[in-house]
């Protein structure tokens, strides 16, 4: 199982401030740790909210967009990694692992992946799917006409 | 309570390779090793509970799993006086061993788990005493996982592992990397291991045995761990990039009432984007090593053909066909030209497959392969032949095992006749 690991941000990332050589050692270290036992899937650090952008969609169809930064930085996040894990306990023992000072709140949030669907996956999902499908077949024959 | 026990699994299955590796080397044997281990396991489950989970758990779980190996050889010490000087040597490097896992011994550890993958993967076991004990030792599997994910009985795989140390002890295996002269060969060995496992998991998920498909990601993790432990291997990164770019289709190749999707049909929009991406990073690791026509770099590089197109369409056939042809030369395989025939039509049309086909006509490996029949049936059926081409699609239809398989065989033979008719 996959999980998304966030990590929020916080003033200093917020304010562009870039981590110290220690703690950007640490986190080396605590990435390298990740690769080695081979669940690391990818992580990124993000930058500065003041960066990005939000997209509202409203009544309508309208879409605004609204620049950063965004004040509410607690629930921002400054970066995330994507780790394969056996059990949700694993996640935690590795998030447990991370070189983060007091203060820090990570989230950890499972990510879904095919036979999570199993039960969910209805049977109008399951024609949508079938459809999508034909219409791709569809469209492939086409090209091979083409 | 029950938290502590699912939190100790966890700790097992990060730490329990890495500790098993330490211990094999310091006591000389992988069986007395993951005895001590379990020990170590067995300590915790019933300390931690009450206590809490230590904060390095790991370096406590090999602080008591060295306690313990010392009083084992103490003891076996005491019962063998003539292996006393052996004992007390390995008692003393027991005691010189300063278990810290996380600071600064990251090579000391690497080069343990080295040693380890290419012990459980020694040619003096069988190839299933391998699996069994590489998803064991280094997957941090436990003997019922591996049982059900393999569908054998438990007491089987108990069996084997058992059968499997002893045999690595009686043929005193050293614990060790292979020299150089022979690494290459043992290492072909500990790919194969990982692959079987990857392969056993994908042909499961035709199904819907979800369990089983959990071996694609401990072959997978496996891989990318070895990926690691020696980054200059070519093969490796080949290896870990097939892996990575087959296991990107695993929720594509299941259609909504659990049929199999074959490749061209599959919809590319479920393809896992991120594990195509890393797929494809790892095979050009291993073309920049100078690796790119190894077996499985090359094997990867025509997944990587597939995975790289937008659309069924814009495969790139002529270099597919090009790639089969290497791989033709380097590993020669009736299944390889089959593939090779198919490349070869789609690149260059139907009477360019079929030529190759029928020079496969005699092959004994191929006679009762529905496959065969299936694709020169469909090789005929576009170059216009429909008597042919029907005959061929029935003889397939009588070959294969999967009654599925044979109703879309016998349809396509039908369809034939009556577009003809």
């Amino acid at each position: 199982m996959r999980f998304m690991v966030m990590v929020p941000a916080d003033k200093e990332s917020e304010a562009g401030v870039l981590p110290t050589e220690q703690q950007l050692t640490e986190m080396m270290q605590f990435n390298e740790q990740l690769v080695k036992a081979g669940i690391m899937l990818a992580g990124e650090g993000l930058h500065p909210s003041s960066n990005g952008a939000r997209i509202r969609f409203s009544e309508g169809g309208k879409k605004t967009v609204i620049d950063g930064p965004f004040t509410e930085s607690k629930e921002l996040i400054a970066g995330f990694w994507i780790w394969q894990v056996k059990s949700r306990e694993e996640a935690i023992e590795w998030a447990k692992r991370a070189p983060f000072q007091a203060g820090v709140q990570l989230e950890l949030r499972q990510i879904f992946e095919a036979p999570d669907f199993g039960e969910a996956l209805t049977p109008e999902l399951q024609a949508k799917e079938e459809q999508l499908r034909a219409q791709s077949e569809q469209l492939s024959r086409a090209g091979a006409k083409a | 309570m029950e938290d502590a026990h699912r939190t100790i699994d966890a700790v097992w299955r990060i730490e329990s390779s890495r500790l098993i590796a330490g211990l094999a080397r310091m006591v000389g044997d992988v069986g007395l090793a993951e005895d001590l281990a379990q020990d170590a396991l067995l300590a915790a489950l019933e300390q931690w509970p009450d206590s809490g989970v230590p904060d390095n758990p790991g370096a406590w779980l090999m602080t008591t799993a060295r306690r313990r190996g010392i009083d084992t050889l103490r003891r076996r010490t005491l019962l063998q006086r003539k292996q006393e000087q052996l004992g007390y040597e390995i008692e003393a490097q027991l005691e010189r061993a300063v278990p810290d896992l996380d600071a600064g011994l990251d090579d000391d550890i690497g080069d343990e788990m080295l040693r380890l993958v290419f012990t459980c993967c020694h040619p003096v076991l069988s190839t299933e005493a391998r699996v069994a004990l590489t998803l064991r030792l280094l997957g941090g599997l436990t003997t019922p996982e591996i049982a059900r994910a393999f569908l054998s009985p438990e007491a089987t795989v108990a069996q084997r592992i058992v059968r499997a140390k002893r045999t690595l002890a009686e043929a005193r295996v050293p614990i060790e990397v292979p020299r150089a002269d022979e690494l290459h060969e043992r290492l072909a060995s500990v790919l194969e291991v990982i692959y079987l496992v990857f392969n056993e998991g994908y042909s499961a998920t035709a199904g819907d045995d979800w369990l089983r498909a959990d071996l694609c990601e401990d072959a997978l993790r496996l891989g990318r761990v070895l990926a690691t432990l020696m980054p200059n291997e070519s093969e490796v990164h080949g290896l870990v990039a097939l892996m990575e770019i087959q296991a990107s289709r695993l929720r594509a190749r299941v259609g909504p009432s659990g049929e199999p999707v074959l490749l061209l049909d599959q919809n590319r929009a479920r393809w896992d984007r991120l594990l195509i991406t890393r797929g494809l990073d790892a095979l050009a690791r291993a073309e920049s090593l100078g690796g790119a026509f190894g077996p499985y770099a090359l094997q990867a590089a025509i997944a990587a053909c597939h995975a790289r197109a937008r659309t069924a369409e814009e495969t790139d056939w002529k270099r597919i066909a090009a790639l089969y042809d290497a791989l033709a030369q380097l590993a020669p395989s009736p299944v390889v030209e089959l593939n090779r025939a198919v490349a070869l039509s789609m690149a260059f049309g139907p009477a360019a497959g079929l030529e190759l086909l029928d020079t496969l006509a005699g092959v004994k490996a191929l006679a009762g392969y529905h496959l065969l029949p299936a694709v020169r049936g469909d090789f005929l059926a576009k170059l216009g032949r429909v008597d042919e081409a029907r005959a061929e699609l029935a003889r397939a239809a009588q070959l294969t095992q999967n009654a599925r398989e044979r109703e879309l065989l016998l349809a396509r033979a039908a369809s034939l006749s009556d577009s003809q008719a």
